[in-house]
């Protein structure tokens, strides 16, 4: 792990404008797409960018591994519900793709109310030559027209975006997951209350199957946080709450799975009880390990991963910032104790990352058990440079190169990243800015 | 095909305008244009002559291919249609290169119209013409590298395969196996779904040696939307087998399948149960199906429970006459009974909306002693869906003991529909009112449920005001006019004094209704004065309906109370300070027929009578 992390080379970071980040450009939600060919990333504005990656070329071989500008698209409007008077932004909660079904790509991307299918295509050729007007595009006399022309021309590569199906009208609470089912042909959604499982071709209806919306709403003490599908079993899923469990359902028992076939969940340390005990327990992410076998959870604190088969207690839990336990009273008076942090797994499951403040991220090795804090900044590090390890120092005296707990800057956070699904890339976005890094380069 | 030669590279001729015109619309930034344009492709190919339609034409249509969907939509239909415009059949294959970039498009309703047009066409390729061109062409689309155009490869393999040598059959057997193992669920599931239409194409002995293994692996797949395809295909296959080969080839997969973990695939099973029965045949049904649909029955997924219930009379009727009487009353009625207090409703309703049909199959005896018991209690069910679903079936049962064995708990049950909170449900029962009057008679009629009828007239709710007008009307036409006169017209009359103009209205709806039905007698004599009277009224809204039903009920009049009653009041109504009275009386004097329709936007009876909010007039 050491090894990879030393071998971490900046090698490319997007740049927006840095001085002139305004709301609607922070990052909100970061995907690569089934091959890593492709990573999207979606924002507060509504828009979503597309990058490319750089093939490889012999002239410039360092720059494999590079991700472009692919295309840009606004996906969401902001909208005003007259019937609830509620304004519904536009930010992009998240994206996931396709997989790949021909030359075009496919996207789904949701923000609190709608979910829309993406087409995100190549064209190279358009019409030339025609009949009722010549090449300087003046109408012709109808009575010189002898001839009839139809002709294609090939031009500059041109790629569009177009939106193919909008799902919408069936959440009555913010949507803050989306999954695709590996049958391709079933995605679902998520809001606080329910989970609905639609039919990629069919907008018009969907089906409901998680509703934990109590008949009174004063009853209500635990809301959907995230959910998602097995990778390759159809029928399984996943829910977590705020309430820190995580229930797993079968979607062949019934056809509606209010009653989960697996619930993990920690029973609490009494010595750690305290008035904030609950709120840091509220799972922000939950995610599968692309083999199936493994859940990955993140609460405020902890990153914990699950087998499938122990619903006791998780198999391993990682400290993330357990220094900001101390902190956790100012935390909640800046509202940042309600930051929904993100986590990923790498290609092969045995790596994990997740972001912490400061723009700091956090990666742990499965099988080392050796962690590394990174930093992603402009400041700090400079394009295709190594990406330094960076130490937080609690109490004591503070050593070089060491940052202070109480310097740490909180209005910096790393809520959102994604690790290429077969190769040593990640992609971080800190807020308005998205960083690339990867492990070697050519 | 005549015109070809004239239009075709004549010079200047007048007639390449509107085709150049076409041609040009195809590359039209509205999408609406080339919509248009390409729906008049044949007309483009007909001026272009067959050679240019061949040699330009679709190449160029070839290359369109990243149009809007509505666009390639109506490309892939013409391009079946476009046989004799590139030559016949001879030249028919010069269509195969656009319709194959059709069948790989990701939306999938174009990719099957593409895939239709590739099968019309097909016919028409000569035998050798489908292997050179045809053929070849399912083998690119099977083996490519998209699943978009393996999904479509799937539905072609059973046009060619009765037209070809057997060496190329073999081949097309082969890329259909592997396509039944794709690595992607979409070209599976679109295998499964054409497993049994291939099938049918296939020799016997192949179907047994191929189809069953493969048809075995799908039904078994990891998938559950796979899975339950193959329960269709296994209606299919089972047809063709022969019955003594059943058993060991279909039945241990269909078992399996009637006992999925999947509650979607076990509701494939109860849904396709009818057709699965007709082809296995009675003797496995008696032993197989019997139990597997009792257990369907009893599925502890209410959405199969309910699919098992909308299919117990067609099953019970498809049993085989000798033991079907024995098996009802030992298997599939115990299971009935407990469906009638299921604790879903829509298995109960479901349930309700066949269960009357069984009583024609058991006859009056079982019926008495073991349906109507059921019956009862699905009257007495708290779902309003259940009891109307056991009304709007009382024909079969009236059939076969008489609708008097009900009748005192059906009284009940209608009373309680008839008040239901919801006016969904009281319009749902005022519908079989006439039905129900029929079949029980009149005196019960009258004696018990005319009451209702009256109060539905002044239902808070329009629609149900509406449709009680035309239930009397209905009434009327069963049990005549004399009936009408002593019952019914009394107290429609009456209302006309009713404090609520709402109220008073329904009496003129009423009247609208009913004077055609009743005659000249009744609606002179006794509907004519009371109509006239309302002509004072204070709210003109009454007025003017008042004009309405002038001009309505004038035709049923005699000449003479036209002269006399009717047109003095018109013309009063005629200077009318209301404009709309005016207009109405006007209409009425003139005797045009309209179909004015209007519509009060806010209907409250306790805010007094309201005006005319929107008038949307209809032309004649």
């Amino acid at each position: 792990m050491d090894e990879e992390i030393d071998t971490r080379k900046i090698n490319n970071s997007f740049l927006r404008d840095h001085n002139y980040a305004t709301e609607a450009d922070i990052i909100s939600t970061v995907e690569f797409n089934p091959t890593g060919e492709l990573l999207a990333t979606g924002d507060k504005g509504g828009r979503v960018v597309v990058f490319q990656r750089e093939q490889e070329s012999k002239n410039q071989p360092h720059r494999r591994g590079e991700y472009n500008v692919y295309s840009t698209f606004q996906s969401h409007e902001p909208e005003f519900d007259y019937l609830k008077s509620l304004e519904i932004e536009e930010k992009i909660n998240k994206i996931r793709w396709l997989p790949q079904q021909n030359a075009a790509y496919f996207l789904l991307s949701t923000n609190d109310k709608t979910v829309k299918l993406w087409k995100v295509s190549e064209r190279d050729k358009r019409p030339e030559g025609y009949n009722l007007k010549d090449e300087e595009g003046r109408i012709r006399d109808p009575t010189t027209i002898t001839a009839l022309r139809i002709l294609l021309q090939p031009m500059d590569l041109m790629v569009e975006a177009t939106p193919r199906r909008v799902f919408s009208n069936a959440h009555t609470y913010h949507i803050n997951s989306i999954s695709v089912n590996s049958d391709y042909e079933t995605y679902m959604s998520t809001d606080d209350l329910r989970i609905n499982l639609w039919n990629l071709e069919i907008t018009n209806r969907s089906f409901n199957i998680v509703d934990i919306k109590p008949a009174n709403m004063e009853m209500l003490t635990e809301v959907i946080t995230a959910a998602e599908f097995q990778p390759s079993q159809c029928n399984t899923f996943v829910y977590s709450s705020s309430k820190g469990s995580i229930r797993l359902c079968d979607m062949r028992a019934s056809a509606l799975c209010d009653n989960h076939s697996k619930l993990f969940e920690e029973p609490e340390d009494p010595s750690n009880r305290s008035f904030f005990s609950e709120i840091i327990s509220s799972i922000s992410d939950v995610k599968f390990s692309h083999s199936g076998r493994y859940l990955m959870t993140r609460d405020y604190l902890t990153v914990k991963v699950w087998d499938l088969n122990m619903e006791s207690k998780p198999l391993e839990t990682y400290q993330v910032h357990d220094y900001l336990r101390s902190k956790l009273c100012s935390l909640y008076e800046n509202d940042c104790i309600f930051d929904k942090f993100e986590c990923v797994w790498n290609g092969s499951d045995s790596v994990i990352m997740t972001g912490s403040y400061n723009n700091f991220f956090r990666m742990f090795d499965r099988n080392t058990k050796r962690d590394v804090t990174l930093e992603a900044s402009r400041e700090n590090s400079k394009p295709r440079a190594i990406l330094k390890p960076r130490k937080v120092c609690v109490g004591g005296k503070r050593r070089k190169d060491e940052i202070s707990v109480d310097s740490l800057d909180f209005s910096k956070k790393i809520l959102h990243s994604a690790w290429h699904p077969s190769e040593n890339i990640i992609a971080v976005a800190a807020t308005n800015n998205l960083y690339i890094f990867q492990d070697k380069v050519n | 095909m005549q015109h070809k030669s004239k239009m075709a590279g004549a010079d200047g001729d007048d007639s390449l305008y509107p085709i150049a015109v076409l041609i040009d619309e195809l590359r039209n930034e509205d999408v609406q244009l080339r919509l248009n344009s390409i729906k008049k492709l044949s007309t483009i190919a007909l001026a272009l002559g067959v050679e240019r339609t061949r040699t330009e034409l679709l190449p160029f249509l070839t290359d369109t291919i990243y149009d809007e969907d509505e666009v390639l939509l109506a490309l892939a239909e013409q391009l079946g249609n476009f046989t004799m415009l590139v030559g016949g059949p001879e030249y028919v294959h010069c269509l195969l290169p656009p319709l194959e970039s059709l069948a790989t498009v990701e939306e999938t309703v174009v990719r099957d119209k593409a895939v239709e047009s590739l099968r019309k066409i097909s016919q028409e390729h000569s035998p050798v013409d489908l292997e050179v061109h045809f053929e070849p062409l399912v083998k690119r689309l099977a083996s490519g590298d998209w699943f978009t155009s393996r999904t479509s490869a799937c539905g072609l393999f059973s046009v060619c395969y009765p037209r070809v040598s057997s060496t190329v059959k073999a081949e097309i057997r082969q890329h259909f196996r592997t396509l039944c193992s794709d690595d992607t669920p979409m070209v599976r599931r679109a295998a499964a779904s054409k497993l049994g239409e291939f099938a049918k194409v296939l020799e016997l002995d192949y179907v047994k040696s191929d189809i069953i293994s493969l048809f075995t692996a799908l039904a078994s797949d990891e998938q559950d939307s796979v899975r339950l395809l193959a329960v269709e295909a296994c209606v299919s296959i089972a047809t063709l087998l022969p019955q003594e080969d059943l058993e060991t080839l279909v039945m241990p997969t269909l078992r399996q399948a009637a006992e999925d973990k999947s509650w979607r695939v076990r509701y494939m099973v109860a849904d396709k149960f009818s057709e699965l029965q007709k082809a296995v045949g009675p003797e496995i049904t008696k032993n197989d199906l019997v139990p597997a649909f009792q257990n369907l029955l009893k599925d502890c997924e209410a959405e199969v429970r309910a699919a098992a219930a909308n299919k117990v009379k067609e099953f019970c009727e498809n049993l085989p006459e000798d033991s079907r009487e024995t098996i009802i009353m030992t298997h599939i009625l115990p299971c009935v009974k407990e469906l009638v207090s299921d604790t879903n409703q829509h298995v109960k309703s479901a349930l309700a909306s066949v269960i009357m049909g069984l009583s024609t199959i058991l006859g009056k005896d079982n019926t008495v002693e073991h349906l109507l018991p059921l019956f009862l209690a699905q009257l007495k069910d708290e779902c309003p869906e259940v009891r109307l679903n056991i009304i709007s079936n009382l024909d079969c049962v009236n059939e076969v003991i008489g609708i008097r064995q009900l009748s005192q708990s059906l009284l009940p049950a209608i009373v309680e529909l008839a008040e239901d909170a919801k006016w969904r449900v009281r319009l749902a029962i005022i519908e079989y009112m006439p039905l129900l009057a029929g079949q029980l008679g009149v005196e019960f009629f009258d004696e018990k449920l005319n009451t209702l009828c009256m109060a539905w007239l002044i239902d808070h709710v329009y629609a149900i005001r509406e449709a009680a007008t035309c239930n009397l009307m209905k009434l009327v036409e069963k049990f005549g006019a004399e009936w009408a006169q002593n019952t019914i017209v009394p107290k429609v009359l009456g209302m006309a004094n009713d404090p609520n103009y709402l109220h008073r209205m329904t009496t003129l709806f009423c009247i609208n209704a009913l004077s055609e039905v009743c005659g000249q007698d009744i609606t002179t004599k006794q509907m004519l004065p009371v109509v006239l009277k309302m002509s004072n009224d204070q709210v003109a809204n009454v007025r003017f309906n008042v004009a309405k039903s002038l001009q309505k009920i004038g035709p049923v009049l005699d000449s003479n109370a036209l002269q006399t009653e009717v047109k003095p009041v018109l013309e009063k109504l005629d200077t009318d300070t209301d404009m709309d009275v005016k207009y109405f009386a006007q209409e009425a004097i003139s005797g045009k027929y309209t179909t004015l329709s209007i519509f009060f936007l806010y209907e409250v009876a306790s805010l007094g009578p309201l005006h005319l909010v929107i008038l949307i007039h209809f032309s004649p």
